[in-house]
Order: C-alpha cells, then structure tokens, then sequence
C-alpha cells in the first residue's frame, strides 16, 4: 500500500507511513479506517462462502440421517418401514424373506450373520497380517525395504473392490479353494462362498491396518525402547512387550476401523458370496451380507414403494448404525488411551 | 543381532530364537501383501491376453450365428486389443468392447473434478485459515471422520433420494428447465434422473472427506511465515491464503484431489444405486470420440443429463454373465481401469515430488 | 489474470445470463430412453442410433431414411429375442434408435398401461388387471405371440440321479410352506444331501408362469431360494453345485448345455413318460405343462409411427429368423399366420 499523494510524478515524495503525520491517515481514509469498505464485505462474502463449504459435510450428514429416518423409521405420511414392520421381528426373527406372497418375513439375522462372518474371517486373515506387517515395518525393515512396501501396499489399497470379487470368484474359488477343501478334503464348497470373499476382504483390509498401525507404533519414542534394550531384553521382547502395548490404542483402534469397513464391504462380497440370505456359520455356503442385499435390490426390479424396496433403507439404516458406532467407538479408543509422551 | 548361538545360557538362546521365528513372520507377513498383489495382477493379465478354450457351447454359439458372416471379420485375437477399447458392448463376446464405459467414467471424472475441487478446498482452508479452535470446528472434524467411514452404498442411497429424484419434489413426471443459449437449447432436467450429473455429485460427496483433510494438511504444510509476513506487508486474509498460502499448498492439494479422484473412479456400489445402466451401448451425449465434439458439439451440453455407464460397473456387469469368454473380457477391463488408476496414481506422485524439490521454505 | 482477461470474463458472464434469461420450464413427459421414473435401475439397453428425437408421421418416406425412436421393455426372458431384433432392425435402419429393456413382466406391463411404452414384453399373457389398468389410461393395445418357451428345470451336469421328476415333485419342492431340504427326501434312492435351489424372482413372468403352472396359484413359492433377475447368476449358481436345481427359460439352458443337464418332466403320475425340453417337444406341445408362449404387446398408438409398424412386420416376418439363433423355438406356421393377421388388422385401421 503506497501513501503517495496522488499528484506528484517522482517518487521522493512517497513517504512510509510513519513519517507521515497522524492526520493523513484519517484524511486519507484508507480500507482499515472506513466503517464501511468494500474489501471488508468482500473479506465477510468469502469467509460466509468458506464457510458453507465446510458446512456442507454437515448438511450431508444430516441429508443421510433425514433420508433413512424418513424412508425406514418414521415418515409423515405413515409409510415407512418400521410403521409397518415392528422392530422386534426385525432384530430377531431368523428368516428373511420379504418377497413372500402372503407373509413376508422380514428378519436381519441371517443377512446380519452373513455380514458378519465375511467380516470375521476378514479380519481372522488381515488383522494379524496387518500388524506383523506394521511391525516389521517400523521395527525390523531396512529403509529400502519400507521404500518398496510402502508403495505396494498403497497399490492393494487403491485397488477397486470389483477387481477383489472378480479375484474371489474366478480365481479363489476354483484354483485355491476347491482343490484344497472339495478335492483333497471333501467338503463341498458352493461356487458362491463365504471364505472366498472373506479372504479377499481380509487382504483389502491389510493395508489400513498396517498404515495406521504402523503410524501408533512409530509414534511411540525411541526412549522407551532404549530403556528396554538397556535392561536386557531382547528385540522381540522390546517390540512385542514395550512397543506394542504402548501404541495399543492405534492399533486396537485401526484393528476398529478395519472390521468397519469389512463390513461395508459392497462389490467383492456381491460378486463372491452369493444372494441367498442364510442363517449359518458354514464359511463355505454362499450367504447374502447386508451391503450385497441392497445392491440386488436396486439392480433387480422390484417396485419402488412396495414393502421390499422399503426393506432397503431399513438394512442401509442397520448398516449405518453399525459402521458409525465402530467409527465412534475407535475414535474414542484412540482418545481415552492414548499415552503421551514427552 | 544374531547372538543365539553364542551365548551359554540356554533360556536367552530359546528367547532369541524364538524372535528370529518373529522376525520371519513379520517379513512374511510383509511378504504376503506384495505376493498377493503380483498374483493378483499376474491372473487377471494372463486372463486378459488370450480367450478361453472354446467349449461346446461356444461352438454351437458360432454355429448359431454364422449367419453374420461380418462377425468373424469382427473377431479379435484376443480380448484386450485396440478394437476392445473402441467397440461397445455386444452379446457376441469376441465383439464386446469398453467404449460406452471409458467416455462415462471419463464424463464422471471431470464432473466429479469440477464439484469437488472448489467445495473441498474451501472447506479445508476454512477449517484451517478461519475458523478459531472452537466448536464449529471440532464439530465439523470429527463428523468429517465419520463421514470417511460410511459405506458407499449409503452414500448411494443419499444421492437416490436427493439427486435422482430430488425427495419428489417435482411430481412424477418432473420438469425440464429450458434454456436458450443462442446457438443450442440446455436442457436441464428436475430431478436429474439417473445423469452423469448425478453420479457425479454422489461421487462427489463420497470423496469429499477425504479431499478436505488431504487439502487441510497441505495446508498445515505451509510455514506460518508465509503467513505473518504477508499480514506484515498490509495484505487481507484472502488475499494472503489466495496468493501465499494457496500455491504454495498447491501440490500437496492436487496430490489429495488426484488421489481421491482415482478412488472415485473405481466405485460402482454408488452409482448402481442411483441407476448407471449395467448395459449401455451408447456414450454420454452421443460422443464418441473427438471428432463427434466437432461434428455435434451440443453433445457436450446433452451429455451431463444423459444415461451413462463406468468402467467397474461394466466390469461387474460381465462378471456376472455365464459364458467363460466373459470372464476374460471382464478381465481385459481390469487391466484397463488398473492402467487408468495406475496413470492417475503416477501423475499425482510426480507432481508430489516435482513441487517439493521446487519449494524451498 | 490481468485485468482486462477479468473484465472481458465478467461481461461475457453477463450477457449469457441476459440471453439465457430465466429459463423456461416445460414438464418432462415422455422421456428419452432409459430414464425412466420408477428409480430403479432396470438393465436397459440403449443404443447408438442418429439423434431422431421427432417421431416421424405416417408419410410416404422411403425405408432407408426412416428415423424414430422404439421404445421396448418388459421380460427378461423375452428380452433376447426382442433385444436381437432391435439390434438387428437398427443395422438395417440406421436412423432408428431401439431401446430394449429388462425389468421383469410386471413391472414392464405396468409402465406399458400408463402408456409410457411402444411395445411390452411379457413372458406370461396379460392379467384382467392390467387390461383394466390399460382402459382406465385410455391405452388400447394389441396382443401378439411372438415364439414359445420351454421352462427348463436344469441341475448339475455331475448330478446322476435326478433324470426326471414329476409334477407332484416339483409342486412339493416348490410351495410356500414346502419344508423339502434334501434330495432324499423327494426321492429314497438319492442322496442325503441338502438341495440349492435357484429360480426367478418374484418381478419375472417366469415366476409368475412357474408357480402357477406347478404349485398352482401365481406368485405362490418358497421363499429360502436364490432368486435373481439375471438368469446369468441361475446359469452359474446350478453349474457351480453339485446339489442344486434351478428354473428359467429354456434358451439360457440352451446356450450353456455343457455346464448344465436338463430334467425332463412328467405332467401326470407316470415318470416314464417324461418329456425333455427338446425344440420339436416344445413345438410341437408334449413337453408339458411348462411349454408357453412369449407375448409382445404392441401399444396401438404407437403403431401410427411408422418406425414402430415396420419393426413389429419385422419382428414377425424377416426378423423370425433371429428368434432360432438366441435359442428359443419359433411358432408354428398357424399361430405365426394368426399374430401376422391381427398386425394387419390392426394396422388397417
């Protein structure tokens, strides 16, 4: 900002401001002095503009929590899905079949079970997987070795999940799955299972439960490990019994975060796990998890506003549920325990 | 340290061996990413690089249809070729191609582009140069958190109800806005039925956390000194994050936008729930190729409000058919939207690691 | 950015908005292919026709430069022939834009009383609801049998025990309240194990001629089956297990026999009378109950376009010959002439 009087051609008269006497600045009236200026309205639209944008993740939040409350719990014009179906028989009754003619049934368990058991045998395969990795990663491994790992598992996780089923179904099943269990062992194993898609969610989960992992571990100060190695322990000692449980709450909370996604897992386990609900614990059946239930429904053709399509927001509203408290809880798992160190 | 077999006394030893099996485990575990994601990729390729065998039913297929002679003139060596990337999708699967789905990924992908950038960045420079550590912002953190950990469908469902049918705001029929643009008529339809435009915004609210956080950590990258001295010197606040703090965040933001895009491109779950077509032969606005700009150019403007595919919902499509040569072309789609992840993924490290040799704080 | 580059931007900014003024609204009716208003997302196909928007009038213009757009949905087991026909008729027509879609009888029926189609596809004959549903919109239509179907009951290829079944078995495994889990209890001498079953779901006219015409009432089945849409899935859940058994139309069987076996079916108490879904059995009426004819209803409107008269003569003349190559099995000579007359009697008028 120049404090030029305006007519003079040479810049000798230019004088910085504190030379100038007090009564310029008031004369002169600059942006700062004006009660009002355009500047500082254009300062108050962009800070406002700024501001919607930052509450629209809000607005989205609320768009979501709006659109299921009114399609699945209560809507004004009576036509949601609890006014129809009480929530009793929804959370425990042990068949789902809302397309039957004269009493559809409409209980989560058997999709619940199924979301469950992909999402367990996912995590049986990428939680441990996941923090040896984490481990070796930031105790053991060269840094030649991170510079190769690192860049690997951000490919795995950058991967669409439509590859991950088609590997589930075309190579998992027939090439892993049925030479060992059907041909050598003997049990039958469907073409739509369970183990196929639960394995490949496991490896879709690997990476983030190694990066956060590994985050928690490298966070925990040299310090503690010196202090160990001084009294004598060995490697494994330190980095199993000082390292670990002192980032525990990273890991317990990526190991959180991980099975939340496993169980919003749509593509891989639409394309591998099957379509038929089943209330079993048989990893080798094909069983329908929620997410797959609501994608068949919007694929196939049923009527919008008939019982069975309103069944989708009431699986969409479990789901949401279900992921937003894992969210939650690990949020605070990290914040209740986390150690801080100097 | 490699002391077992030196030491005297025998519980240490045991103690040490049994950590080197530790150390071997982890490598493996390790390991075990990096041999899943060769196989992974090596499967799918071998898959894509030659047909299947043909069985029974495909020769009695091609005896069926033999009465198209220009068929077999049509017929490619194998699935992933120049012709696959040019033909559209077909019942015949040697004619079967990827065309409908590159142009709507690729409509989608600007799109997405286009509503995400702007919002994103304001909201992370908001959340980073306005607003004070207070409520709004703790609020607005952690629902940002939440919102990176709903499933994708949700996120489908939201943009059904919001974008394709606009909470049946404008009755069943619904209307069309005119426009009269001079040179062509913009027609925009209410509510936007299932357009590009509206798996376009879907997406866009998809990726949208994870845009602001990346973007508010390049952000923080940027020296408060850039900052303090551009107050110093008489600037406002937006005229400090608008020339100072914004370029100079600049590669750190780009870097998160293209990672986010390419996350976006290979989600199907979404925008199977606001009803991309599982089987299309046409591209968005009728154009096909660069020449078909130049030959119809009100394409451009039908083809936000158009029917559309993507490439992964193309891929589930042939997924799910039960003829073996469409699990080879399901695979020649992989390697080509692997490539296009690949690409985008390269571009974004690049730029990540051009910008921070040239920036020396 | 300089000043004047700015400036010139604000002021082009400016004048489109005084061109664009504030728009003009007009309701969206009849919409383009594909958008439809139901939400769902039906497999539609739409196709890369020229851009003929208007539908053009009854006047004397040569085929060659015919131009219009068809509008066609309903079954999904009609769907290859009719989608067949549409890419075929379109290599003929470039000018012409056929969009077929596959969103299950019902609700195809249901869009086509509102008048929202040109032609229906139905896989079972239209319902006195649907026909009232029809007069009450003022839509007045045409009924045409376009090829027949046999309903296939298909298992696995390594299943060696199950040849035949009959009616009585299948009705059993199939009702509502069938409490049949395992191949034994159909039949002592087979296995012990537990059956998967496959079939249509319930928006598919091939549910609703399957229970009909086995259990007994439309609509009527057990619930605890995988049911599907895409009869792809059918076709690879039966080929993928050793102990299921699944349904769908006969031309799904047909384009898979090596990883399929089909059963033959007994429609009275004696298996060995058992008929298999051959072309000539389906043709010519034993393999029953589960022989139907496939329908198209043409709306009567439509028919004045002219783009949608020369299909449907197509469909029923030169286009018949397709009807073979995607595996369904053509009328006989008498019906076909009978559809070929009600076209022209309805076109005459």
């Amino acid at each position: 900002m120049k404090l030029c009087p305006t007519k003079t051609a040479s810049s000798e008269s230019c004088v910085s401001v504190a030379q100038q006497s007090p009564s310029i600045l008031v004369k002169n009236s600059g942006s700062l002095t004006r009660r009002f200026s355009w500047t500082r309205a254009r300062e108050q639209v962009i800070r406002l503009v700024l501001f919607l944008c930052g509450a629209l993740s809000l607005l989205t939040t609320a768009g979501i929590i709006v659109v299921l409350f009114n399609e699945a719990i209560y809507s004004y014009a009576g036509t949601a899905f609890f006014q129809t179906v009480s929530i009793t028989d929804f959370l425990f009754d042990t068949v789902w079949a809302p397309q039957h003619p004269d009493k559809p049934r409409f209980g989560i368990l058997p999709l619940l079970c199924g979301t469950f058991v992909i999402a367990g045998l996912g995590g049986i395969i990428g939680l441990p997987i996941g923090l040896a990795s984490a481990i070796y990663l930031s105790e053991y491994a060269k840094p030649k070795m991170r510079r190769i790992v690192k860049p690997v598992l951000e490919i795995l996780a950058g991967i669409p999940t439509v590859v991950y089923g088609y590997f589930a179904l075309v190579f998992v099943t027939p090439y892993l799955l049925r030479p060992i269990f059907q041909t050598w062992l003997g049990i039958n194993v469907d073409i739509f299972n369970a183990l196929s898609a639960g394995i490949v969610v496991g490896v879709m989960i690997i990476p983030t439960v190694c990066s956060l992992s590994e985050d928690a571990l490298r966070a925990v100060p040299r310090g503690l490990r010196e202090a160990g190695y001084a009294l004598g322990s060995t490697k494994f000692d330190v980095s199993l019994k000082v390292v670990v449980p002192a980032a525990l709450s990273g890991i317990l909370a990526s190991f959180l975060l991980a099975i939340a996604r496993a169980i919003g897992e749509t593509m891989a386990v639409t394309i591998a796990a099957g379509q038929q609900p089943r209330l079993t614990l048989n990893p080798f059946r094909g069983m329908e998890t929620m997410t797959a239930y609501i994608v068949n429904i919007s694929l196939g053709d049923t009527e919008a506003g008939s019982m069975e399509y309103k069944s989708l927001y009431a699986v969409a509203l479990s789901l949401f549920v279900i992921t937003l408290s894992m969210n939650v809880l690990a949020q605070w798992v990290l914040k209740r325990f986390r150690e801080v160190y100097e | 340290m490699n002391v077992s077999g030196n030491l005297r006394e025998p519980a240490l030893a045991k103690r040490h061996r049994i950590g080197q099996l530790f150390e071997w485990a982890c490598c493996g575990s390790t390991w075990f990413g990096m041999v899943v994601l060769s196989l992974l990729l090596l499967s799918i390729g071998w898959k894509a690089m030659a047909w299947p065998i043909p069985d029974a039913d495909a020769v009695d297929r091609a005896a069926a249809t033999k009465t198209d002679a220009k068929a077999n003139a049509l017929l490619s060596p194998r699935p992933l070729s120049t012709r696959f990337l040019t033909s559209y999708d077909s019942r015949v699967p040697q004619k079967a191609g990827i065309k409908a789905a590159l142009w709507g990924s690729l409509w989608l992908l600007v799109f997405v582009t286009i509503t995400t950038v702007p919002v994103g960045v304001g909201a992370a420079v908001y959340l980073e140069e306005y607003s004070n550590e207070g409520r709004w912002k703790r609020i607005i953190q952690v629902n940002l958190s939440n919102l990176a950990g709903v499933p994708s469908i949700v996120y489908g469902i939201l943009g059904l109800t919001v974008f394709v049918r606009m909470f049946g705001l404008f009755g069943h029929d619904g209307k069309v806005l005119d426009f009269n643009l001079g040179f062509a008529m913009l027609s925009i339809p209410l509510p936007f039925e299932r357009s590009v435009i509206s798996g376009a915004l879907t997406l866009s609210l998809l990726v949208l956390p994870t845009v602001i956080v990346a973007a508010q950590e390049a952000l923080r990258a940027v020296p408060s000194s850039i900052r303090t001295a551009s107050y110093a010197l008489g600037a406002t606040q937006w005229q400090t994050i608008r020339h100072q703090v914004l370029p100079a965040a600049m590669p750190g933001i780009m870097t998160g936008v293209i990672l986010s895009l390419s996350r976006a491109m290979g989600e199907t779950a979404p925008l199977i729930m606001i009803g991309a077509l599982t089987y299309l032969a046409k591209c968005p606005g009728k154009i096909d190729s660069l020449s078909a700009v130049w030959q119809h150019p009100t394409g451009l403007l039908e083809a936000p409000f158009d029917v559309f595919t993507s490439l992964p919902i193309q891929i589930f499509n042939w997924v799910s058919r039960a003829q073996p040569e469409y699990d080879h072309l399901a695979a020649a789609g992989i390697m080509v939207l692997l490539v296009v992840l690949m690409m985008m993924n390269t571009a974004a490290i690049l730029i990540r690691n051009r910008f921070q040799r040239r920036t020396q704080w | 950015m300089s000043l004047f580059l700015k400036r010139t931007l604000w002021l082009s900014l400016l004048i489109v908005v005084q061109t664009t003024g504030c728009g003009s609204v007009r309701d969206g009716g009849t919409d383009p292919a594909g958008k439809s208003n139901s939400g769902n997302t039906g497999k539609t196909v739409a196709t890369d026709g020229a851009s003929g928007t208007s539908e053009t009038s009854n006047t004397d213009k040569p085929t060659v430069g015919m131009t219009g757009k068809i509008t066609i949905n309903g079954s999904s087991t009609v769907y290859p022939i009719s989608q067949a026909m549409g890419e075929e008729f379109m290599n003929l027509h470039k000018g012409v834009d056929v969009s077929v879609g596959e969103s299950g009888t019902g609700p195809g029926l249901k869009v086509f009383a509102e008048g929202k189609l040109d032609i229906a596809n139905a896989s079972r004959p239209i319902k006195p609801a649907e026909v009232e549903a029809c007069k009450a919109a003022n839509v007045e239509f045409i009924e045409l049998k376009v090829a027949i179907d046999g309903l296939s009951v298909v298992v696995n290829p390594e299943n060696d025990w199950c040849k035949a079944l009959t009616v009585a078995q299948l009705k059993a495994l199939w009702s509502p309240d069938s409490k049949i889990k395992k191949w034994k209890e159909l039949n002592d001498a087979w296995p012990d194990e537990a059956i998967d079953l496959y079939g249509a779901d319930h928006a598919s006219g091939t549910f609703d001629y399957f229970t009909e015409a086995i259990v007994g009432k439309s609509k009527s089945s057990r619930t605890d089956y995988t049911p599907s849409t895409d009869d792809n899935v059918l076709v690879k859940g039966v080929s993928g297990n050793k102990f299921s058994l699944g349904y769908f139309g006969y031309a799904y069987y047909a384009e898979n026999k090596s990883k399929l076996k089909v059963v033959s079916i007994a429609a009275g108490e004696d298996i060995a009378a058992a008929v298999a879904p051959t072309e000539e059995a389906i043709l010519s009426g034993t393999y029953k109950p589960l022989s139907r004819p496939l329908y198209i209803y043409v709306n009567k409107a439509s028919l004045k376009n002219r783009q949608v008269a020369e299909f449907v003569k197509y469909y029923l003349n030169d286009g018949q010959a397709w009807v073979k190559t995607v595996r369904y099995v053509q009328l006989p000579a008498t019906d076909l002439d009978a559809a070929r007359k009600t076209l022209s009697e309805a076109l005459a008028n």
